[in-house]
């Protein structure tokens, strides 16, 4: 039984990471129709922008976790870039495939760009203690510390942005620009900026669970980002594409199964299941536990 | 008319073939014991035949047919590991020996063929489900397969180490009985070439066949072609079996011409050339929806990284360059991004390069250029 517990910790620990990734995943396609191959690289860019930050933290007199706002503004940046850059002028060109062919391409730049950076380089960078070590125990299950603030702080943020794209104005414009793009302009909703914002809220996002990530494994590579944002997309998809609770839901689908996996039949064989799931899925369901089946318009 | 040209134009590209293979002959036999052609130039036509393959049936799905397929190395794996796999049978088996005599050159036919027909029965099935679905699914799902199939063949004891009934589940396999070394591979490169030119030529009949002009009416609008009474989704399925038939004879070749399998080279991105993403800059490169653009496209990139693998002038740029150079995979992403933004439609957009046509699409291009001209002499003079 305890270990039946200690799995589903795991899980909802894993899939906490995995919803906020699936959440910029998910925003950044409801509001583009992109799938954003390059979102796992912004994860990767995080948590290297934390190892060189926490020393600078540190040295301020401020927990090593602090380091997390200074790759929040880095990958907001990246995010950012990335859309007025490469596909900001692709959308305006090419077709839906050239777009998707550009995203590809801008993960395998922010990765390759990695390696080639004298500083960072191929070999794994191994990261410091994030948050206070040790738990506590409730019967024969212990608690860790990293994991309550894990998904603790997980929860907090997928409340926020639920609120934050329901209740406030920009918000409001972000549903509006995902729904119809010309009637959003029409109603006086500047489009790029609110594209531009949905980025950086997402690439933001992507910076939080490099946090998380490295809390619980503390060493950090450049594919790493190709790793996680493959799980992740798989969550967001699982869940309905686009839809905020969709991809909370999915992340938390994704991380108990995989737990499941590795502590029940094999560790080897988890990212095979986590695909077969997806498919099945999307042979039930194709819109996603959460999507509506939309009718296409001729 | 219009079938005495086809035939023309059929007769023509025979006949070269056939001039350029006996050129190709002469030049073997005269120079075929020296250094650099057989162990430069004879490698390289190898690696340049699977590449052409592989490029070239991508485009079937990706410009003809407009889907987004990332695990296109994963069909190639499943022929590579295919072909290796049933020569070492055949040599434990004791049907050959020494790897030579029509014996070995028919086992040869016979596990290309193979890989080819494995790499389709899997295409069949991964299609069916990811095929059914509109958008970008395809993508993703067949970047999922190409994962698992690594993971699969790196979990299957009979495909790792010393292979079949001596094997033990690992990333790599080392005995095959393929694997031509540099003498055999100037011996047999007949028939790479030979399988190229064969495979080539199905994918041109097909899509000009009634099916590909079916493929290009869903690329084009989907709704439209199901409305004129396309079966859209057997048909996108019939184009990426048919594609994954020849990834996986690109993988029978690929196993012939390394001496060891590993999985790494048939993963999503990686350090070499040989994955997936290389394969989609090929396409793009090339023009999605251009056969003959995917071929030329291949060569280049071929070159081009083989120059900067091995060429002398890397060593002598500046030493931030030289470390760019060292991750080829990032120069790739460059000219990928650039290629979309400024060309979108690659080097040949659609057109396709004919030997029979070249005189005329000279001209009409020609008149089409001075037409230009004039057009933004007329604006001018009209500013």
């Amino acid at each position: 039984m305890s270990t039946f517990i200690q799995t589903v910790i795991v899980g909802l620990r894993l899939g906490s990471v995995y919803a906020l990734i699936a959440l910029g995943y998910t925003m950044v396609y409801g509001i583009i129709r992109l799938i954003n191959f390059a979102h796992g690289d912004f994860i990767m860019v995080g948590g290297y922008t934390i190892i060189f930050t926490v020393p600078l933290a540190l040295a301020l007199g401020l927990p090593a976790w602090a380091a997390v706002l200074a790759a929040i503004a880095v990958c907001a940046l990246v995010g950012m870039g990335t859309e007025i850059i490469a596909y900001r002028p692709v959308r305006k060109k090419g077709t839906n495939m050239s777009a998707l062919i550009t995203a590809i391409a801008m993960s395998l730049f922010l990765e390759n760009l990695a390696q080639a950076i004298p500083a960072i380089g191929p070999n794994p960078k191994v990261a410091d203690q994030m948050f206070t070590a040790g738990g506590f125990r409730i019967g024969s299950v212990t608690f860790e510390y990293t994991t309550v603030i894990t998904i603790v702080i997980s929860a907090v943020i997928m409340v926020v942005l639920y609120m934050f794209t329901q209740k406030t104005r920009l918000g409001r414009a972000m549903r509006c620009v995902s729904e119809d793009k010309a009637a959003a302009t029409l109603m006086g909703i500047n489009v790029n900026h609110t594209i531009i914002l949905t980025f950086a809220i997402g690439s933001a996002l992507a910076a939080v669970a490099a946090l998380m990530y490295m809390a619980q494994y503390p060493r950090i590579y450049t594919t790493l980002g190709s790793d996680l944002g493959i799980k992740a997309f798989v969550s967001a998809v699982l869940g309905g594409i686009g839809i905020i609770p969709g991809a909370v839901l999915g992340g938390f689908v994704v991380g108990l199964f995989e737990s499941f996996t590795t502590s029940y039949i094999s560790s080897s064989l988890s990212d095979a299941v986590v695909f077969l799931i997806l498919i099945v899925v999307l042979l039930l369901k194709p819109a996603g536990i959460m999507g509506k089946n939309v009718g296409e318009k001729v | 008319m219009k079938n005495n040209k086809t035939a023309q134009g059929i007769l023509l590209n025979t006949i070269v073939i056939v001039v350029l293979f006996a050129l190709f002959q002469a030049l073997t036999a005269a120079f075929g014991g020296a250094g650099s052609f057989k162990l430069v130039l004879v490698p390289s036509l190898w690696q340049c035949c699977y590449l052409i393959l592989l490029a070239a049936s991508l485009n079937l799905v990706l410009g003809f047919l407009g889907q987004l397929s990332l695990g296109h190395c994963g069909f190639m794996a499943i022929g590579a590991y295919t072909a290796a796999l049933l020569s070492l049978a055949c040599e434990r088996a004791g049907v050959f020996t020494d790897k030579s005599g029509a014996v070995y050159i028919l086992i040869i036919f016979a596990c290309i063929l193979a890989a080819g027909l494995l790499a389709a029965v899997t295409g069949l099935l991964v299609g069916i489900p990811a095929l059914r679905l509109k958008g970008d699914y395809l993508a993703i799902i067949t970047l999922g397969f190409g994962m698992i199939i690594v993971n699969v063949i790196n979990n299957l004891p009979f495909c790792g180490q010393d292979g079949l009934a001596q094997g033990s589940a690992a990333a790599s396999l080392y005995k095959t009985g393929l694997g031509f070394g540099s003498k055999a591979k100037v011996t047999y490169l007949w028939i790479a070439l030979l399988v190229t030119v064969l495979c080539v030529t199905l994918m041109f009949m097909f899509v000009r066949s009634k099916y590909g002009r079916a493929i290009r009416a869903i690329r084009d609008d989907e709704i439209a072609a199901s409305a004129s009474g396309i079966n859209v989704s057997s048909y996108k399925v019939l184009t990426f079996t048919y594609s994954a038939f020849f990834a996986g004879v690109a993988g029978a070749l690929y196993a012939c011409a390394t001496s060891s399998l590993s999985t790494a080279s048939f993963a999503f991105t990686n350090a070499g050339i040989l994955n997936s993403t290389f394969v989609v800059v090929m396409v793009v490169l090339g023009g999605m929806g251009s056969l003959t653009g995917s071929i030329v496209a291949a060569v280049i990139m071929f070159f081009v990284n083989y120059q900067i693998a091995n060429g002398s002038w890397v060593a002598a740029l500046p030493p931030f360059l030289n470390g760019v150079f060292k991750y080829p995979m990032l120069v790739y992403a460059v000219v990928l991004i650039v290629v979309i933004i400024f060309r979108p439609r690659g080097i040949f957009g659609t057109y396709e390069f004919s030997l029979i046509n070249l005189a005329g699409d000279i001209r009409r291009a020609r008149v089409r250029r001075a037409e230009a001209k004039a057009e933004r002499k007329e604006a001018k003079a009209h500013a």
